[in-house]
C-alpha cells in the first residue's frame, strides 16, 4: 500500500488510495473472469512481472498490451449488456456541458452529434465523467486524439473544482512521431530492458557493435537498486539531463537507447505487441536493435476534484478514472491508471445510483431550456464569426507552449509566458474563421469547439505549476529543486472566476503514513 | 530546390448520398510522416492544388498506434490503418509519387473518409464475443488456464475491429451476408476461455446458417491484409470444424 503514497511523493488523500490498493486483487480477478488473455504460470496461474517504481513482481499482464486487451474486454461487456437491452449507448455524441438548475444541482447534460451536429439535452438524476486525460493540450502526447480534457474544462467553467492540474506525467520512453508520440510502455523495463547512451558522444559505430564497456548505463548507475526501474519522473528527467545538461544525446539529438536486444526469446516474446509497433513505426527490429526513445507527455495525475464518494463539488456530477485527480498524487505509477480507472468506476457507479435515490424532483425544466439555448448559440458563434484564424494553427502553438514550459521542466518565468501566451490565443479564438461550416460530420467544428475548452484548460495546468514553489513528482522546477511540505503538501484546486482561474489550497488526507522524503538513489 | 512535397489524392463526399469527387492537395514533407499526418497538414491549410479553398478531411482516428482500429480507409488502392502508413514507405523511393485515399468500399461512407462499421458491432453481438460472468462483484479468481491456452488465445484478442479483414474479403457482401473473419476469430477466442466456453453451442450454432462459417471461399485474403496479422484462416478452418461437429450433434439430437 505504502509504494503509490511514495511513487506519488505523498500527494495524493490516503484514504481513496488505500481503498483501492485493497481492491486491487479483486479487480485483476474480474478482469481475468472477463477473458483477459493475461500471462500465465506453467501451472496456469496468473504471472506478474515488475513495474517502474517497484521492487516487486506484483503487475499482472497480458503480453505487452495489457491496456489495449482491458479496454476490449470491458467493452465486450458493454456490448452484452446492449444486446440484452440493459445499455444503451450513444456513439458518437459530443459532451458540451452539464444542465445545471437553479440551485447548481446537475439534471442533465448538453451533447453534440457528430455526425448531425444535433445539439439536445439528455434529463439525468446524475452524471459520471470518465472523459481520460488531456494530452492534446501539450500538442504531442501518447493519448488518443479523443484526450483533449475538453469535458473536464467545460465543467471547470461551471463551477466545476479542478485539482492538481499542473501534475503532468511525462513518461520517459516514447517513439517521437510526427502526428503523436507513441508509447513504448514500461514493460520493456519491466521485463529488463535497458537504458543507455555511448559513453563518447561522437561514437560513430552502430549501436548494437558498440561494446559494453562503451556504454553508459546513467539509469543504473545513478540508481543503483532500482535501476532501470525507478518512477516515472526521476527516469524522464535522467534522460533529459543526460540529453541537454551532459549533451550525450545519441548523434546529438534528443535521443537515448532503449535495449531489449540482449533479452532472451521467450522474454522479446512477451513484449511482442509493442515490439511491433516500433518496428512498423520506425522501421528498425527492437530485437536486433536498440530502440531510440525520448519522454513524451502521457498522463494526466490532476482532474476533476472529487470527494472520496468520486463527487465533484457540482452535486449529481461524479467523476472517475484519469479525469479525476484522485489517485495519482504528484506522479502515477506503471499499471495504476488501469487499477484507478476501475477501481474509479466501482466507487462512482452505485454511489451516483444513492445520489440519484435521494434526489428531490426537479423544478420546472431543471435548466434544460437555457442550457441548449446557451450551447447553441456557441455553435452559432462560431459559425458566424469573422476573421482568419485557423483554429488547427492556433492549437499548434497551445501544443508548441505547453510543452516547452509545462513539461519536464518548468521556470516561473517560462510558465508567465505561457500564461500570456494562452491569454493571446484566447483572443485570437474570437477571430477563428472555419473553411468548413457545414452541418453534416464537421470535425474540424466539434474540434474547434474543444479547443475553447483545452485552452481555458491549460492555463489551469500553467498557473497552478506557477503557484507551486517547489518540486514534488513529475512537477520540477530547478529554482525550488526541493519538496516543501510546510507550503506544499497540499491540493491545488482551481476554480473558474472571472473567467480566469482562482486558485485554494486543501490539507492532504496523510493519515496512514507520514510522509518521508523520496529516495530513488540510496542502495539500502 | 523548391522544397519537397507530397501530393495526395483524396476521394471526398460530403454526405452519404452525395456524388464523390476527387481533391487533390500538395503539402510540404517531412520524414516519417504517416497519412493522418499528411490528413493534419490538409487540416491546417485546406486549399487544393488548383488554388480552390476547401475543407478538412473528416476521417475517423484516436489511438494512431493500431489499437482503436478507427482509422482503416484505402491508401493507394489498399486497406490499410492510416496511422501506421508512412509516407516513405507508401512512394518506396519515388517522391513524385502521388499518395491515393479513399473510403473503404464495403461500408457506407458517413463523409469523406469516414465509413460506418456498425456491421461488425452487431456481428459480434451474433457470436456473442464476451465472456458471460456473473456479475462484477468479487467473486475469487477465474478458472486455471493452461500458457498454451494463452498462447491461443492472445494473438486473437488483437483483433482492433478495424474491418479489413471484412473489406478483402470476395465473399463479405450483401448476397452473401458473410459475417466476416473478424467475428469468427473472436468466437474462437472465447470458446477457447473456460469461462466464455459456456455459450461455445450458441456461437457455433450462430455461425451455422446462411451468412455464417459456410460463406467462407478460403481466398485468403483477410489474413494478408490484417494489420495485427492474426491467424484468421486457422481460425476459420478451426471454427469450421467446430461447427460441422455442432451440426452433427444437433442432428443427433433432434
Amino acid at each position: 500500500m505504502t509504494t503509490p503514497f511514495y511513487g506519488g511523493d505523498f500527494l495524493a488523500n490516503q484514504t481513496p488510495v488505500k481503498a483501492m490498493t485493497a481492491m486491487g486483487p479483486a479487480i485483476i480477478d474480474l478482469l481475468d473472469r472477463m477473458g483477459v488473455p493475461f500471462n500465465r504460470t506453467p501451472e496456469g496461474l496468473l504471472d506478474f512481472r515488475r513495474f517502474g517504481g517497484t521492487l516487486y513482481q506484483r503487475t499482472a499482464f497480458a503480453g505487452a498490451t495489457t491496456g489495449q486487451q482491458l479496454l476490449y474486454s470491458l467493452d465486450e461487456q458493454v456490448r452484452r449488456f446492449e444486446s440484452e437491452g440493459k445499455v444503451t449507448k450513444y456513439e458518437g455524441w459530443e459532451f458540451l456541458s452539464a444542465v445545471l438548475d437553479s440551485h447548481g444541482v446537475a439534471r442533465g447534460i448538453c451533447a453534440m452529434d457528430l455526425r448531425t451536429m444535433e445539439v439536445k439535452t439528455f434529463p439525468c438524476d446524475a452524471v459520471i465523467v470518465c472523459t481520460g486525460g488531456n494530452g492534446a493540450i501539450f500538442g504531442k502526447s501518447t493519448n488518443s486524439v479523443v484526450c483533449t480534457g475538453s469535458a473536464q474544462s467545460a465543467l471547470y467553467q461551471q463551477g466545476a473544482a479542478y485539482a492538481n492540474g499542473e501534475f503532468i506525467q511525462v513518461h520517459p520512453t516514447a517513439i517521437p512521431g510526427e502526428d503523436k508520440l507513441r508509447l513504448m510502455s514500461e514493460s520493456a523495463r519491466g521485463e529488463g530492458g535497458r537504458v543507455w547512451v555511448p559513453k563518447d558522444k561522437n561514437d560513430k559505430r552502430a549501436p548494437q557493435s558498440i561494446p559494453e564497456g562503451d556504454r553508459w548505463y546513467f539509469l543504473e548507475e545513478w540508481y543503483p537498486k532500482y535501476g532501470n526501474l525507478v518512477p516515472r519522473d526521476v527516469a524522464t528527467r535522467a534522460i533529459f539531463k543526460v540529453v541537454y545538461e551532459n549533451n550525450m544525446g545519441i548523434d546529438g539529438q534528443p535521443m537515448v537507447y532503449l535495449d531489449v536486444s540482449h533479452l532472451p526469446p521467450e522474454r522479446q516474446h512477451k513484449l511482442e505487441g509493442i515490439l511491433e509497433i516500433y518496428e512498423k513505426f520506425v522501421g528498425d527490429d527492437p530485437r536486433k536493435v536498440p530502440m531510440k526513445i525520448f519522454p513524451g507527455m502521457h498522463y494526466t495525475m490532476g482532474g476533476l476534484w472529487v470527494d472520496f464518494e468520486q463527487q465533484t463539488n457540482i452535486p449529481g456530477v461524479f467523476a472517475a478514472g484519469e479525469a479525476d485527480y484522485s489517485i495519482h498524487g504528484a506522479n502515477r505509477l506503471g499499471a495504476n491508471s488501469l487499477l484507478s480507472c476501475i477501481y474509479g468506476g466501482f466507487i462512482a457507479g452505485p454511489k451516483a445510483m444513492a445520489y440519484a435515490k435521494g434526489l428531490p424532483p426537479m423544478e420546472g425544466d431543471g435548466g434544460h431550456a437555457a442550457e441548449l439555448a446557451r450551447q447553441k448559440a456557441a455553435n452559432q458563434a462560431l459559425i458566424s464569426n469573422q476573421g482568419a484564424e485557423n483554429p488547427f494553427k492556433i492549437w499548434r502553438e497551445l501544443g508548441e507552449t505547453m510543452t516547452k514550459h509545462a513539461t519536464i521542466i518548468r521556470y516561473n518565468a517560462g510558465l508567465d509566458e505561457a500564461d500570456a501566451k494562452i491569454v493571446e490565443l484566447l483572443d485570437r479564438y474570437k477571430k477563428v474563421n472555419l473553411s468548413d461550416k457545414g452541418q453534416w460530420a464537421n470535425t474540424s467544428f466539434a474540434f474547434t469547439r474543444q479547443l475553447w475548452n483545452m485552452l481555458q484548460l491549460g492555463r489551469v495546468i500553467v498557473q497552478g505549476a506557477r503557484l507551486r514553489d517547489e518540486s514534488r513528482g513529475a512537477h520540477y522546477k530547478p529554482d525550488f529543486p526541493d519538496r516543501n511540505d510546510e507550503k506544499f503538501l497540499k491540493t491545488t484546486k482551481a476554480t473558474f472566476v472571472d473567467g480566469a482561474p482562482k486558485f485554494v489550497f486543501e490539507d492532504v488526507d496523510t493519515q496512514y503514513i507520514t510522509p518521508r522524503p523520496r529516495r530513488y538513489d540510496a542502495t539500502a | 530546390m523548391a522544397e519537397r512535397t507530397i501530393k495526395v489524392e483524396i476521394k471526398r463526399q460530403a454526405t452519404p448520398d452525395a456524388a464523390p469527387v476527387v481533391e487533390k492537395f500538395e503539402i510540404p514533407y517531412r520524414p516519417n510522416m504517416n497519412i493522418t499526418s499528411v490528413l493534419g497538414e490538409v487540416a491546417m491549410n485546406p486549399v487544393t492544388c488548383e488554388g480552390k479553398p476547401s475543407t478538412p478531411v473528416t476521417y475517423d482516428s484516436n489511438c494512431l498506434e493500431e489499437i482503436c482500429g478507427s482509422c482503416a480507409m484505402l491508401i493507394n488502392g489498399k486497406a490499410m490503418m492510416a496511422c501506421s502508413a508512412l509516407v516513405d514507405r507508401l512512394q518506396d523511393g519515388d517522391p513524385n509519387k502521388t499518395i491515393t485515399l479513399a473510403p473503404l468500399t464495403k461500408f457506407p461512407v458517413v463523409r469523406d473518409l469516414a465509413v460506418d462499421r456498425s456491421v461488425l458491432f452487431e456481428n459480434l453481438k451474433k457470436v456473442k464475443a464476451w465472456v458471460p460472468i456473473d456479475g462484477t462483484y468479487d467473486l475469487g479468481s477465474g478458472p486455471k488456464q493452461s500458457p498454451q491456452i494463452q498462447e491461443q488465445r492472445y494473438p486473437l484478442s488483437n483483433c482492433i475491429s478495424c474491418t479489413i479483414c471484412m473489406e478483402v474479403c470476395p465473399q463479405f457482401n450483401d448476397a452473401t451476408g458473410f459475417v466476416g473473419a473478424a467475428s469468427i476469430a473472436q468466437a474462437k477466442l472465447f470458446n477457447l476461455d473456460p469461462g466464455g466456453a459456456v455459450l461455445k453451442e450458441e456461437r457455433l450454432r450462430a455461425l451455422a446458417g446462411d451468412g455464417g462459417i459456410q460463406e467462407c471461399g478460403f481466398a485468403q485474403n483477410c489474413v494478408q491484409a490484417c494489420p495485427k496479422g492474426l491467424p484468421l484462416t486457422e481460425a476459420i478452418s478451426d471454427m469450421g470444424r467446430d461447427v460441422f461437429v455442432q451440426k452433427v450433434k444437433d442432428m443427433f439430437r433432434q
